[in-house]
């Protein structure tokens, strides 16, 4: 292995930070250049992700592969930053929607105040940071940066709406950080440690009280990240957040959350995994029950919603739910399902909040209210619209509504398309546990799974066939919006990759397996970190 | 020593979790900052409270570990810090916004009806 190619783990997020940084000085009204600069960077982030990926797919392989080693100091002493199938998907994720979200931006929206493509850059820094790092405090500083960052691009475009869903949101993540800091501190308070794989060796040795402490520091640190998932009790502030964002940031606002599940994700297969002795699956029936319930409120909400921008941050909820408990309900064959429905959802959600803003340019807000209004008490103009037939649909609606039924299709789960599956996928893998006697095998808790993940789709199906006919079919002003072709293309390409995850599915299945497989070993994955050696002699 | 500690640990983290849930702004960054304090009192307290240990070799007597400290919990306190200042500058900036915007401190941005 080269010296070159060792390099590589790094410049995800330093790439990012010195463009970030480079961008702050230059004149606002140079915001094209900025923008494409800022494009630029994270192209060049999006292709080292990709190599990144073909070197996971070996990983350990010549020994030493995919651990950088920050300071040149070995795991347990110094921190390193740590390269799996796992985390090189994430990049990749990342990467992709912020390119999406950056051509879309440059149409009008950074227009709309100072910075918008530093604090995008940071953000990428810090996710790409989050992503790789392989030691809890490591991952409390990216966290803060990335936070940092998603603070200013919320607050982004500025106005009462943006400024009261920012402080909810800041306010709410900081009380999460302390509970971080507290979860972190006690955790190294008694096993004397912070990289995660050394803590991963460490727990099944632990005495009983140690042990308490350890696993009461590790719920501590959970409730932190189920915030930033937006599992339920801890998840009113996200809609209107969401909501509230400009749309390419509530575009990129959909990987925040997926951050909050890697990490339980990491964490929990890391740490309590099989060979954590008395602690393996700690917090498991938590997930679950969170999860699960998550799923329902969001489904509730996504019924409920009277504008789409809130329909949108509902069905983040229940994208988390859907993960949290699928990982809470610990079957083997159901992860490579869940993180191929990671990447999906994601992609479909980013995409639906790019949409959302193109479509509601033609149309006043009332009629969102309206629309809701009607369906409880039944319409009121059915036979008046009849007239209009032979207009001819503008090429623009045609497009938009085109990418809105992909968007319903992706959302509720419907073949052919990747939502479907994901799907399939998790509860394929929920039944295969079970073998040949189905009602012996699975718990209530599978079998209510079941019913809310499908029930979840419905409610997704029902509420966006509502706003679509009211949108396209039925809008009662039918003006055009004007839309650039910037605008549209990430929505397309977006959708587009959903389309071609369907395609591929097989070729993405065995990547997800093989990452499942990566963490249910999470043995492998200590000795991998651990055994690494320092790098150009002593 | 580790009695005064926890009390003030817990004393700042009881009145920061009760700023925190108060309804105006400034009250509640108030309750950010105790809980903040309180966070980092409780990470130093994590290195195990010692008297006279520096957290630094000591470049002439050979290194045993008995007369120092745990130097890892007072980096992290350092950063926690640092973060933390940041963070309270920014939420402040986001309040006066916000006070600008609705012309209240209230946090949801309107007063409540007393009805």
């Amino acid at each position: 292995m080269t010296d070159w190619l060792q390099h590589l783990l790094i410049l995800p997020i330093l790439l990012p930070l010195a463009a970030g940084a480079a961008l702050i000085p230059v004149d606002e009204r140079n915001r094209m250049l900025k923008g494409l600069f800022g494009f630029g960077s994270t192209l060049i982030v999006f292709v080292i992700a990709m190599i990144l990926m073909r070197i996971a797919a070996n990983a350990g392989n010549p020994p030493g592969t995919g651990i950088y080693q920050l300071g040149n100091w070995p795991a347990p002493f110094g921190i390193v930053l740590v390269l799996d199938r796992l985390s090189a998907l994430m990049l990749c994720l990342t990467a992709g929607l912020a390119l999406a979200a950056q051509v879309y931006s440059m149409a009008r929206w950074h227009t709309a105040g100072h910075h918008f493509h530093s604090l995008f850059q940071l953000l990428i820094a810090g996710l790409n940071g989050a992503f790789l790092t392989g030691d809890l405090f490591n991952l409390f500083v990216f966290f803060e940066m990335m936070l940092a960052a998603s603070y200013g691009l919320l607050l982004h475009g500025s106005g009462p709406m943006r400024v009261k869903a920012g402080l909810h949101y800041i306010a709410i993540n900081l009380a999460a950080s302390s509970l971080f800091l507290i979860g972190v501190s006690l955790i190294y308070g008694v096993t004397g440690t912070l990289n995660m794989a050394d803590l991963a060796t460490k727990l099944a040795t632990l005495t009983p009280d140690n042990r308490q402490f350890v696993e009461t520091g590790a719920a501590i640190l959970g409730i932190a990240f189920l915030v930033k998932a937006g599992m339920w009790p801890l998840s009113f502030w996200l809609p209107p957040a969401y909501a509230a964002a400009t749309p390419p940031v509530a575009a990129v606002f959909a990987v925040l959350t997926k951050v909050g599940v890697y990490v339980i994700v990491r964490l929990h297969f890391l740490i309590f995994g099989a060979a954590a002795g008395a602690s393996a699956g700690f917090g498991q029936d938590w997930l679950v029950a969170g999860g699960m319930l998550t799923i329902a409120f969001g489904a509730i909400g996504v019924l409920a919603s009277q504008a789409m921008g809130r329909l949108a941050g509902y069905s983040v909820l229940v994208s988390s739910g859907t993960l949290l408990a699928a990982i809470g309900l610990g079957h083997a064959g159901m992860l490579a399902g869940a993180l191929f429905y990671l990447v999906s959802s994601t992609l479909t959600i980013s995409a639906f909040f790019l949409l959302i803003e193109l479509v509601d340019r033609g149309r006043d807000a009332g009629a969102d209210v309206l629309a809701v209004t009607m369906e409880a008490y039944g319409d009121f103009d059915e036979d008046e619209e009849e007239e209009e037939v032979g207009v001819a649909i503008p090429g623009t609606m045609a497009v938009l509504g085109l990418c809105f039924c992909l968007c319903a299709v992706l959302l509720s789960g419907l073949p052919p398309l990747s939502g479907f599956v994901a799907k399939f996928a998790i509860l394929r893998g929920l039944f295969d546990m079970s073998g040949t006697d189905l009602s012996a095998a699975m718990s209530a808790a599978d079998w209510t799974y079941v019913v809310l993940l499908i029930l979840s789709g419905l409610a997704a199906m029902i509420a966006m066939n509502r706003i679509g006919i009211r949108t396209f079919w039925a809008s009662i002003e039918g003006t055009v919006p004007r839309v650039f072709v910037i605008e549209i293309t990430p929505v397309l390409v977006l959708l587009a990759a959903c389309i071609f995850l369907s395609l591929q599915a097989g070729p993405a299945m065995r990547y997800m397996q093989a990452t499942a497989d990566d963490l249910l070993n999470p043995l492998f994955q200590s000795e991998r970190v651990l055994s690494a050696t320092r790098t150009g002699g002593q | 020593m580790e009695l005064i500690l926890s009390a003030g640990i817990g004393a700042l983290t009881a009145s920061g979790v009760y700023l925190l849930l108060r309804p105006r702004t400034y009250q509640v960054i108030i309750g950010l900052s105790l809980l903040s304090y309180a966070v980092n009192l409780f990470i130093f307290g994590m290195g195990r409270l010692r008297v006279n240990a520096p957290p630094v070799l000591d470049p002439v007597g050979a290194g045993d570990l008995a007369s120092y400290t745990d130097p890892v919990p007072q980096a992290l306190v350092l950063t926690a810090i640092v973060i933390g200042f940041a963070m309270t500058a920014l939420f402040l900036v986001v309040l006066l916004a916000s006070r600008g915007f609705t012309g209240t401190d209230h946090v949801d941005g309107r007063e409540q009806r007393h009805d």
